[in-house]
């Protein structure tokens, strides 16, 4: 006890000194203007962040881009609060789609359509494709810059499909997908059907995919939300069909947030859905292990034709820096934005080219012929219809609307409640969430 | 005890005082910011501070959710406390008896204090994890039951239980083992002579000399599961499945970080707050009077 609250004080003594180094530190003759630009991204896209940075710092001789890992992307966001509080901001922050509302009514960020205006920079937004635009985009404006999209798409185990004696296919609808995994499940296999980020595949994305209304004025993009709309006809429906799964055994629920993949990746599930961004990682777990191929998310029978909606995060560009600064985002912004950076990224990630122009190049260059998968998001895209249902989300503390609902969720397939019952009490703790946001900013 | 004597007045305020700014700057003004912050609604950012005065408290003390979260800790950090301290005694008891090889046994028991309680979650994960975990598989042979802790909160809690009892084994067990050690094999002799056997001669000397240890490991082990379980759970569980595992400090950090609801999370801490010094006044209190040396 003693010895290390010695060591915690010399440590601190140690963090004093050292930014007075820091502070002290002369700033370098012929300095370029630095961006510091603080992300979330980890192993493999880690990598490919600061291979973005040097890129773009290669092109030019002005400014430096300076990518900097923070954490996770919660702890990314509570590091760039924090510093916008103690009035260092960086200037440039990547904030995951459940934070938007949050940094909308921050006051704290500089629009990305404005940014780039102000510094006379042009980037074709209309090339943008209509998700990732509807999504960040405040009356037909960009508020941020789009940066890694992914949309939840269907996986299937080709050998565990072919064992069960059915067509190499995905299955197009809810009822195939039941069908489908029962197969799957006589053949002998762990798990016929599963999913990964279960409030934003299974709640979120399917009253996206049906064109059903998922909160109030327009999902929260005509006024701040203030009661959800998931216990309707359509979200008590496929919560009893899930929760049946569940029961039945076709349909394994594996936690919350990524963690379905562990079962998928391990080969025991024939039929997943997960973010289209699991391509790389799925391509790494199944190697030398199975087959699988993607398709569309599932429709249920006599409800329209929605969109999915995406998730990810976009680059947010924080208020207080000074103006040379922020010409060099905005450059940095247009380097992003180009169709070769597009695709290039795009090709070795899984997320979602950001234009269509990069879509294109991608088809030109033959990577989608060599890897048919990483087209299937943008297939189901483009076909689908982004109407006002599905246009994306924009909920004030998102975060904690997302726990409210998988509690219920998880409370449903366990049996514990009803789907009707589970439903209810999300939207009743959801709207309580609701409320608290709106008197903040009321 | 010698008793030192500065020749200086002011040399031993100046040595002390490094130790007095941290407390001050770690502790007390986090702490007193926390209260503060405790009767506003306050925005991510800061730039919106409302005071709602006990409206937070109040707001938390209604909400259901709150309250099982409130029943779920003490359960829980009751039961780690009990079945941690029941089987280090145990343990320790076995431990001070001469055997061969004994310094052996003794590190090992004592191994698992010096892993962080996060990756201690971790190695629990592996062992637990429904599809690639070792005892599910083991127990596929035994029962057809599922032991998925993903759906099923009693399976979830028993987990974080088992792997926050393990945490805390090695610690609990140096104490009783000093304890025991501490106990002069003249008194259990002279027991032995007057016919006790050794259950009688652990109930009626052993356990009883033990109390002071006991008790001090108590307010302990409340303290540990109370709030050093965070990384377990965090890592493990999240609070789930439903908010079965959701402890209060686990809930205090997902409000305030993961959630951003700054006024709410500090409410929150400061009832974590008064608890603790809860705790403490009554380990100084009580630890002194009753329990007898």
């Amino acid at each position: 006890m003693r010895r290390t609250r010695h060591l915690s004080t010399s440590a601190a003594a140690a963090l004093v000194l050292l930014s007075a180094v820091f502070v002290l530190a002369p700033a370098p003759a012929l300095a370029k203007t630095e961006i510091h630009f603080w992300h979330a991204m980890t192993g493999v896209l880690g990598e490919r962040v600061n291979e973005i940075a040097s890129k773009f710092n290669a092109t030019q001789n002005d400014y430096e881009v300076k990518a900097i890992y923070k954490g996770d992307y919660t702890t990314t966001l509570n590091a760039a609060v924090a510093a916008y509080r103690a009035k260092q901001p960086p200037h440039v922050v990547q904030v995951f789609e459940v934070g938007t509302q949050t940094m909308l009514s921050s006051g704290a960020v500089y629009p990305v359509y404005q940014l780039v205006k102000d510094n006379g920079v042009s980037i074709d937004w209309n090339d943008l494709i209509g998700p990732v635009k509807s999504y960040y985009s405040t009356a037909g404006n960009l508020s941020s810059m789009a940066f890694n999209s992914s949309t939840p798409i269907l996986y299937y185990n080709k050998d565990l499909v072919k064992k069960a004696g059915l067509p190499d296919k995905p299955p197009a609808t809810w009822a195939e997908v039941e069908s489908t995994a029962k197969k799957i499940v006589g053949a002998g296999a762990k798990c016929g059907f599963s999913t990964a980020w279960p409030s934003w595949v299974l709640v979120e994305n399917m009253h996206g995919w049906h064109d059903q209304p998922f909160a109030d004025k327009s999902n929260g993009f005509d006024g701040l939300a203030m009661t959800l709309k998931i216990n309707g006809p359509f979200g008590v429906k496929m919560m009893e069909f899930l929760a049946r799964g569940s029961k039945e055994g076709w349909y394994t629920y594996n936690g919350r947030g990524p963690k379905g993949e562990a079962n998928m990746g391990a080969g025991e599930c024939g039929i997943f859905i997960s973010s289209s961004a699991y391509i790389a990682g799925l391509t790494r777990a199944s190697e030398g292990k199975f087959t699988w191929a993607t398709g569309s998310l599932p429709h249920m029978e006599g409800f329209p034709q929605g969109n999915s909606i995406i998730g990810g995060a976009t680059l947010w560009v924080m208020k207080g820096a000074k103006p040379e600064e922020y010409k060099g985002v905005a450059q940095f912004f247009k380097y992003l934005a180009s169709t070769e950076n597009q695709a290039w990224w795009a090709g070795i990630t899984g997320y979602l080219p950001l234009t269509q122009a990069a879509v294109k190049a991608m088809e030109a260059s033959g990577v989608y012929a060599k890897s048919p998968n990483l087209k299937t998001s943008v297939v189901q895209m483009n076909a689908g219809k982004t109407t006002p249902n599905s246009q994306g989300l924009r909920l004030g503390n998102y975060g904690s609307v997302r726990d409210a609902i998988e509690e219920q969720i998880e409370n449903v397939f366990a049996g514990k409640k009803t789907a009707k019952q589970g439903l209810d009490d999300a939207v009743a703790k959801s709207d309580d969430i609701l409320k608290e946001f709106a008197a903040l900013y009321k | 005890m010698k008793r030192t004597v500065f020749r200086n007045r002011w040399l031993p305020y100046l040595l002390v005082a490094p130790q007095v700014a941290i407390t001050l700057v770690f502790f007390y003004w986090p702490a007193f910011d926390s209260v503060r912050l405790s009767l506003y609604r306050a925005s991510p950012f800061g730039d919106r501070l409302i005071f709602v005065g006990w409206g937070n408290f109040a707001r938390l003390f209604s909400d259901a959710a709150y309250v099982r979260s409130a029943i779920t800790s003490v359960l829980f950090a009751f039961i780690v406390t009990v079945v941690g301290l029941a089987l280090a005694l145990v343990l320790a008891a076995l431990a001070n008896t001469k055997i061969r090889g004994l310094g052996i046994y003794r590190s090992l028991l004592l191994w698992p204090y010096g892993i962080a309680p996060a990756i201690a979650g971790i190695l629990w994960l592996f062992i637990f994890h429904p599809s690639y975990g070792v005892l599910p598989y083991v127990l596929s042979f035994v029962t057809a039951y599922q032991f998925n802790w993903f759906l099923k909160g009693w399976v979830a809690m028993t987990l974080i239980v088992v792997a926050a009892v393990w945490k805390q084994f090695g610690y609990n067990l140096a104490f009783y083992l000093a304890g025991l050690q501490g106990i002069e094999a003249s008194v259990l002799e002279a027991a032995s002579v007057d016919g006790a056997g050794p259950v009688r001669r652990f109930l009626a000397i052993t356990f009883p000399l033990l109390s002071p240890v006991t008790f001090f490991l108590f307010t302990l082990n409340m303290t540990f599961a109370f709030f050093e379980t965070f990384g377990l759970v965090h890592s493990v569980t999240q609070g789930g499945p439903g908010d079965a595992t959701s402890i209060l400090v686990y809930k205090a950090w997902k409000d305030g970080f993961e959630n951003l609801q700054l006024g709410l999370s500090a409410a929150q801490s400061v009832v974590l707050m008064a608890v603790v010094i809860g705790l403490t006044a009554l380990q100084f209190r009580f630890a002194e009077k009753k329990v007898t040396y």
